[in-house]
């Protein structure tokens, strides 16, 4: 169905109405193709991490020390791949199937978290990856709970909840590691000193060079800047590290009385920008990997499919 | 034949352990062997399901070598030789089918042997049995409609699964051997096994391997403690960094 200009700009006024009136924008209802396409990207974008980000942690479930350790493990991996069907199923809702989202990602015409670019080289890293790449993310998506597109915001409220206990649990990694053995504290320490500058990019480039940032807090789909976002994340990191008995690699961090926040050193954002394009350490490595599971599990869907389509036309023909 | 079911009183201490350790080590190895896929599944669905399954699995490990003595002692310090898994859960993942037909073919044994444990009121493993049941009847239907799909899908699934079938079969014959410390009627359990499993091979339009159950030297062997060459590898990788740090807790 095509609308005419004037039909366009009554179903505007009433998206926009919506939008100030904080309510939700759901699937059914009308909304601008610029909306649809900015959260198909971000949801698609958040998706595609969850499923990437399985690979540097899953390295290391295998050699888990010790059974509960793996147990948890798995389920977060678990977590991961569960919270990437949810928020497939989101983008589905705004007509973008898991298919076409997972083929631009093997294309490489989609992103996910460059984070997740950066390897898994102790298992100090898993609790790492917990406390700092969990709890940046939980920054970053506890707004979006609030966001203005319904599904997106439902399944965020799920999803953070379980990150929130990957949070806690890679905490209680460092702090077990932090108190232990003196090697394992020197695990500990250097997987903090690894990943603390990744976490800090999570956030995304500072406000004033943030392409997409000012039009997405319009929308209320991004309700904070990326730097009051990354301000926040500091401030409460920096009492867990002294808790946890572990430095954070900063020798410019400390508290500015005046500000009321802790103030931190300058961001690479050349590393930040080598890595986005494709320079990481594990670029390479994590789309390959996913690609060939894709490749090698061709014929296990395919199977499926012809199962599912036989069966339903027996099904059809007995009814018939 | 109906094996004697001897009070618990009457079985000593060491056959206990036997048992649990066999129980246990089929479940941890296994839950092992499909934490490997994490990763690398066909599906994200399966990404989740066989994570679930594993997870089960390294549940009842748990409780089954805390019977015995400190669990996380028992799987990382024990040499191969000391592991009591039949062969059939350390085998490699293979692709998909490989991993299907394993998980058919011990699904279906660990649910019937359950069943007989938790029905018997004098088995010391009967409460843990009748838990763990109910978690292995989704891990065989997980198993069962798996092997119907590749089957009866495409031509090439239906010679994948085939392959599989017909190249774990000759590890099926343990799963009947005697294990010291538990009374079970291995004849009901055989006989209702090759029941199942050749009812969902037949449904899925597949044949049931006609190859012997056991090869000649290994009957039993890795109730014994004989393993195959892959395990040694598996055990390196999951115990390498408990032994890197002797003594520490985690």
């Amino acid at each position: 169905m095509t609308t005419t200009a004037p039909e366009t700009g009554a179903l505007e006024a009433v998206f926009e109405a919506a939008v100030a009136a904080d309510e939700r924008i759901e699937p059914r209802d009308w909304m601008p193709d610029a909306y649809r396409a900015t959260l198909v990207r971000q949801i698609a974008q958040h998706a595609h991490s969850e499923i990437i980000g399985m690979q540097p942690e899953a390295n290391w479930i295998t050699r888990a020390p010790s059974l509960r350790r793996k147990a948890i493990l798995m389920a977060k991996v678990q977590d991961e791949a569960g919270h990437g069907l949810y928020l497939y199923s989101a983008a589905e809702t705004l007509g973008t199937g898991r298919d076409e989202l997972l083929d631009k990602l093997h294309a490489g015409r989609q992103r996910y978290s460059s984070i997740f670019n950066y390897p898994t080289l102790t298992w100090a890293d898993v609790g790492a990856i917990g406390w700092l790449v969990d709890g940046a993310a939980i920054t970053n998506q506890v707004p979006l709970c609030r966001c203005s597109y319904g599904p997106y915001a439902r399944a965020m409220v799920r999803i953070c909840k379980e990150e929130s206990f990957h949070q806690r649990q890679g905490y209680e990694l460092l702090l077990a590691l932090s108190r232990g053995t003196e090697a394992q504290h020197a695990m500990a320490q250097d997987a903090v000193n690894r990943w603390w500058w990744p976490s800090l990019m999570m956030f995304g480039p500072p406000d004033d060079e943030s392409a997409h940032s000012s039009q997405s807090m319009a929308w209320k789909i991004k309700r904070h800047s990326n730097d009051e976002l990354r301000q926040r994340f500091v401030d409460i990191c920096v009492p867990q590290a002294e808790s946890l008995g572990l430095t954070l690699p900063d020798p410019d961090l400390r508290w500015n009385e005046e500000r009321g926040h802790h103030d931190f050193g300058a961001i690479d954002w050349d590393e930040f920008h080598e890595v986005l394009r494709g320079n990481g350490p594990c670029n390479e490595q994590r789309i390959t990997q996913r690609r060939r599971a894709h490749e090698e599990g061709a014929w296990v869907r395919e199977a499926a499919a012809a199962y599912a389509t036989k069966h339903a036309a027996e099904h059809g023909e007995a009814t018939a | 034949m109906t094996a004697s079911v001897p009070t618990p009183a009457t079985v000593p201490a060491q056959a206990h352990a036997t048992a649990a350790l066999s129980l246990g080590d089929d479940a941890l190895v296994l839950s092992h062997r499909l934490g490997e896929w994490a990763g690398h599944a066909p599906v994200l669905e399966e990404e989740v399901a066989l994570a679930n399954i594993a997870l089960d699995l390294l549940g009842q490990a748990r409780v089954l070598l805390s019977l015995v003595g400190d669990e996380d002692e028992l799987a990382y310090l024990r040499e191969e030789r000391a592991f009591r898994n039949v062969q059939l859960v350390e085998q490699p993942n293979g692709d998909f089918a490989h991993t299907i037909a394993r998980q058919l073919y011990f699904s279906v044994y660990q649910q019937l042997l359950y069943e007989q444990l938790a029905a018997d009121a004098g088995s010391p493993f009967a409460p843990i049995a009748a838990k763990a049941v109910k978690e292995v009847a989704y891990h065989r239907d997980h198993a069962e409609h798996w092997t119907l799909r590749l089957g009866d899908g495409t031509p090439e699934s239906h010679s994948r699964m085939q392959r599989a079938l017909d190249a774990l079969w000759r590890f099926t014959g343990e799963l009947f051997e005697p294990v010291e410390g538990l009374s079970v009627d291995r004849d009901a359990l055989r006989d209702g096994w090759l029941t199942t499993v050749t009812d969902a091979i037949r449904r899925a339009t597949l044949t049931l391997p006609d190859g012997p159950q056991i090869g000649a030297w290994t009957a039993g062997a890795g109730r014994q403690g004989i393993h195959t060459e892959p395990f040694g590898r598996m055990l390196a990788e999951m115990q390498h960094l408990h032994r890197s740090h002797p003594g520490a807790t985690w």
